[in-house]
């Protein structure tokens, strides 16, 4: 990768996909819930049966234009779907149903941090489209079986500019795009369901050389790894190439995981001939100005202005702010969990950012899924502040909400875990454990600062963590003179 | 019985001079009779008796309306739940629809019995019906002619009595052309107008169904049920259906009628012309005004068609791909050859030629200097037709050139048979609604007179061409040997 620095320039661009939300599909009334059972959610129109007809989703193309108003888009008040036509078993019309020269979404833009530093990222388009079926070869006495349940699902094709110089930015791009589309509510953004996926186009070119260089398409990259991964790849492969007199010729490679590597799939302009022509069952979709300040009145706070807001309202330095504000669902936790428990904003982000996301990301739990809402997190919270608990106590007291459904509270009682401000038994422990312990004073009063912590350990855990530690220090300071 | 009008028959059944089932053996057993013609491809006697008890039910219950209980029969393009629907082709010989199109079910509820499907050119690109998997279909009127096409079988039936009245779709005069060539009455409304749903593609953008039947009357009766809005067909359009029967009685004094130059130049075959010019003639006397009009750009119809119905069909066709229903090889060794056997086998000549027309006019290269420039032409052709329509309330003019040909005749020349329909394509291309009514006979052979309209006039074309055929015959006539 060094050499690549010195000599090469990485140009990537990226085509994500991401499968609109909708309850049904974008041109039937069939359901788009994944998992069920092959080919039990086609109906006769995703089918293709002869004399269906499509007819277009509304809810898809709200989402398509929310999607648009969140990167600054143009919104076009006027596009098409076309046919793309080529044969295939799991696509039914011979045709998918896209968009090809007007587009619901033209240029937008998307801001990204990469080592501290910020870089803008354009979208050339985004446009709506059917996805295909999936064709099965496992187990079928030599043929393959063909489920659509996938056919007609709502797609947003996104396609981004050639902007992204490494596979880091890429995944920066991708993962920033992720967090929209779920902060949307557009697209659950599963990527092992194959919610959201790319597409990753790169081309290396001599650095300082303006003209892009021939590029490679990686075809169907569903997670973040595999992106750098599959990226990183095809830069080295094609510096290779090139360095040894080879040249890069344009084509769709796959990327395969189990071997880190990527290869050809066929060659991709001269193959295929798309033969895009508008589709005649379906009319223009007009998009007025009402319409788009309808749908922009609709638009949540988003990521970037969310974090900017959580810097300045809550004090929150940039990483619990760019934690906090990973997702919707999280960033509400948060703001629910300062109202709820009245603690400060400070305290309120560390157990969120590292308690429960901790627990969370072990138990490979969601934040909506999360076994300790907020209002019980707020109960234990209120225990730290009014010094009932000590912060470390207050973990074992988490950790025992998470596997029940009992309150701080009842928890902290049940358990006699509160904590000990009784001096006069601090006091007590303190003078027992200087008594005891007459090597470490003489080392502490040499001026030895550390045996300090010794001390404070001891009397902790003489008292079983419950005394405050505060106090703890305090009072033995004063003894230790 | 089987020469009556829908509503003689409807006075009929409420009268119980005859019940639907009565009147549906009597048909049944005419369409036994003249099977030589040809026109149906599925015969459901069993299907269609069972429908005529229900109908009979409704009227004696007084549920009824003037559909209730009449025999009819659908093109063989719509689809139809339980019933074989081939479009004709040897690709759907086995496809048994798992729904009703939405023309058929709205027919169904008002009554109709459903007597079969009728044969037509394979996916309804033809102008003779000699396109069909099933064979041609026989005009009644001269039994070595064709009957026109693409709904030949709908236009054969209902001139030889066989069927009251029948579905036909419309794509470049596929209702009209063998409406004149068999001497009866039919319509094709405006694009929008009846919903495609169910009614399998060829050209999506100019596919149209409507009704055919033996007066302007039955076709206002039938229209009636099969327009409006349909929420399955985005390209239906969502406007109040007009009382089509109370606009037949309106007076038609005053009518203006423009009558194209170009409608009559060279290939208009002398004796249709002067057929038709007696009709403008016979409308006059009812109080019209003629005026001649020009449409420079009509010559443009057919070329522009015949880049946009095949780049459409090329796509619509694609389905038919051997995988999920219809045809499939014996054999496939892969996928390629399942696909290209499949389609290969399956397909006839005229199909694959405009599949190949049509892909080859969409590549890449050729886009623009086909596909586009046709669009473009459209758009004149639809400017023309505006602009004309600003100052007559209709056009007059021919529906094809000639009276029926004879079968063989033209399959040789697929540009000749093509020029049949030079006088209705453009209406295709522009949207509108026209009719094509009975006007006399040339040699023993029906011609039939076009009626144009503004969009969305059909109320006006069926109220005039009913006025004519309070004054005329010539839709009464029955051919030698069907009466």
């Amino acid at each position: 990768m060094e050499q690549l620095n010195e000599n090469w320039e990485a140009v990537i661009g990226l085509e994500i996909h991401a499968q609109l939300a909708t309850q049904s599909k974008i041109f039937s009334g069939a359901a788009t819930a994944y998992g069920a059972e092959p080919n039990t959610q086609a109906c006769a129109v995703d089918l293709g049966l002869p004399g269906v007809l499509p007819v277009l989703n509304e809810e898809a193309v709200k989402m398509g234009v929310k999607f648009g108003l969140a990167i600054n888009a143009q919104i076009a008040p006027y596009s098409v779907f076309a046919r793309k036509n080529y044969f295939y078993p799991d696509l039914p019309k011979g045709y998918q149903i896209s968009q090809f020269e007007l587009p619901i979404v033209g240029n937008g833009h998307l801001d990204i941090e990469v080592d501290g530093a910020n870089k803008r990222i354009g979208v050339t388009r985004a446009h709506l489209e059917e996805d295909a079926g999936k064709s099965l070869h496992e187990n079928f006495h030599g043929m393959s079986g063909i489920d659509l349940n996938r056919a007609g699902t709502p797609l947003l094709e996104i396609v981004s500019e050639p902007d992204m110089r490494s596979a880091k930015e890429a995944v920066a791009y991708m993962k920033k795009m992720h967090e929209l589309v779920r902060y949307l509510g557009i697209c659950d953004g599963n990527m092992q369901e194959g919610s959201f996926r790319c597409d990753a186009n790169v081309s290396v070119r001599p650095k300082g050389q303006d003209k892009f260089g021939i590029r490679a398409e990686i075809k169907n990259i569903n997670s973040f790894r595999f992106v750098e991964k599959a990226i990183n790849h095809e830069i080295e492969r094609q510096i290779e190439l090139i360095e040894n007199g080879g040249e890069v010729v344009q084509e769709t490679r796959l990327y395969d995981a189990n071997k880190d590597e990527t290869r050809s799939m066929r060659g991709k302009e001269e193959a295929n001939d798309y033969r895009y022509f508008p589709d005649p069952d379906l009319l223009p979709v007009e998009i007025t100005d009402a319409f788009k300040a309808q749908i922009k009145a609709q638009l949540p706070e988003l990521p970037d202005a969310k974090k900017q807001r959580f810097k300045e309202q809550y004090g929150l330095d940039d990483e619990n702010a760019v934690i906090l504000t990973s997702s919707r669902q999280l960033a509400d936790y948060f703001e629910a969990l300062v109202q709820q428990s009245g603690c400060e904003a400070k305290l309120c982000a560390n157990w969120v950012s590292g308690e429960l996301l901790g627990a969370l990301n072990k138990a490979d739990l969601d934040i909506a899924d999360s076994p300790v809402s907020s209002e019980r997190l707020a109960g234990l919270l209120k225990r730290i502040n009014d010094d009932t608990i000590s912060g470390k106590i207050a973990k074992q007291v988490f950790e025992l909400m998470w596997q029940s459904e009992s309150s701080a509270d009842d928890i902290i009682d049940e358990k006699g875990l509160k904590q000990i401000t009784d001096t006069g038994a601090i006091e007590a422990v303190i003078d027992r454990i200087i008594a005891d312990n007459s090597k470490q004073i003489e080392q502490y009063l040499a001026g030895n600062e550390k045996v300090f912590g010794f001390f404070v350990g001891q009397v902790m855990r003489e008292m079983q963590g419950k005394a405050n530690p505060a106090e703890v220090n305090k009072m033995l300071k004063a003894k230790l003179k | 019985m089987h020469n009556k009008s829908i509503k003689e028959l409807a006075a009929g059944l409420r009268a119980k001079e005859f019940s639907s089932v009565e009147l549906t053996q009597a048909m049944l057993a005419r369409i036994l009779q003249f099977q030589s013609i040809n026109s149906f491809i599925t015969v459901n006697e069993d299907f269609a008796l069972q429908q005529a008890k229900n109908a009979d039910a409704r009227i004696a219950q007084g549920d009824f309306g003037l559909l209730t209980g009449i025999p009819m029969a659908h093109k063989d393009i719509f689809c139809t739940l339980g019933v074989k629907t081939s479009c004709g082709s040897r690709m759907l010989d086995n496809f048994i629809a798992p729904y009703n199109a939405t023309v058929v079910d709205k027919l169904t509820a008002a009554g109709t019995v459903m007597l079969g499907k009728l044969n037509m050119d394979e996916f309804a690109m033809g102008s003779s019906n000699e396109t069909s998997f099933y064979g041609p279909v026989k005009n009644p009127w001269s039994l070595d002619a064709v009957p026109g096409g693409s709904s030949g079988g709908s236009a054969a039936a209902v001139a030889a009595h066989l069927a009251v009245c029948a579905t036909g779709t419309d794509t470049g005069g596929s209702i009209r052309q063998p409406a004149s060539h068999c001497g009866i009455t039919g319509l094709k409304p405006t694009y929008g107008r009846v919903s495609r749903y169910g009614m399998i593609a060829y050209a999506s953008s100019l596919d149209q169904g409507g009704p055919m039947a033996r007066s302007a009357e039955d076709c206002a009766i039938m229209l009636q049920a099969m327009a409006g809005f349909d929420d399955k067909d985005s390209t239906s359009v969502d406007l109040p259906v007009p009382d089509y029967q109370a606009g037949l009685a309106k007076d038609i004094n005053g009518l203006k009628i423009g009558v194209p130059k170009q409608f009559f130049g060279d290939g208009l075959a002398h004796e249709v012309a002067k057929i038709i010019q007696q009709a403008i003639n016979d409308y006059q006397k009812l109080g019209a005004v003629v005026k001649e009009v020009d449409m420079p750009n009509l010559k443009l119809a057919i070329p522009a068609y015949y880049i946009i119905a095949p780049a459409e069909c090329s796509a619509n066709l694609s389905r038919f791909d051997g995988v999920r229903f219809g045809y499939r090889c014996a054999d496939p060794q892969d996928l390629t050859d399942l696909f290209t056997r499949s389609r290969g086998e399956g397909f006839g000549k005229e199909v694959k030629r405009r599949i190949l027309m049509g892909t080859y006019a969409l590549s890449a290269g050729y886009y623009d200097a086909y596909y586009l420039k046709a669009q473009k032409i459209r758009r004149l052709i639809s400017e023309d037709f505006k602009r004309v329509l600003k100052e007559v309330d209709v056009i007059m003019g021919p529906v094809a050139p000639t009276t029926a040909f004879g079968i063989g005749e033209k399959m040789g020349n697929p540009i000749e048979m093509y020029l049949s329909d030079i006088y209705t394509i453009a209406i295709n291309l522009a949207g509108l609604p026209a009719m094509s009514i009975p006007a006399g006979f040339a040699a023993g052979k029906p011609v039939g007179l076009q009626i144009i309209g503004d969009y969305f006039a059909e109320e006006k074309l069926l109220n005039i061409a009913h006025q004519y055929q309070l004054t005329t015959d010539w839709h009464r006539q029955s051919p030698k040997g069907f009466e």
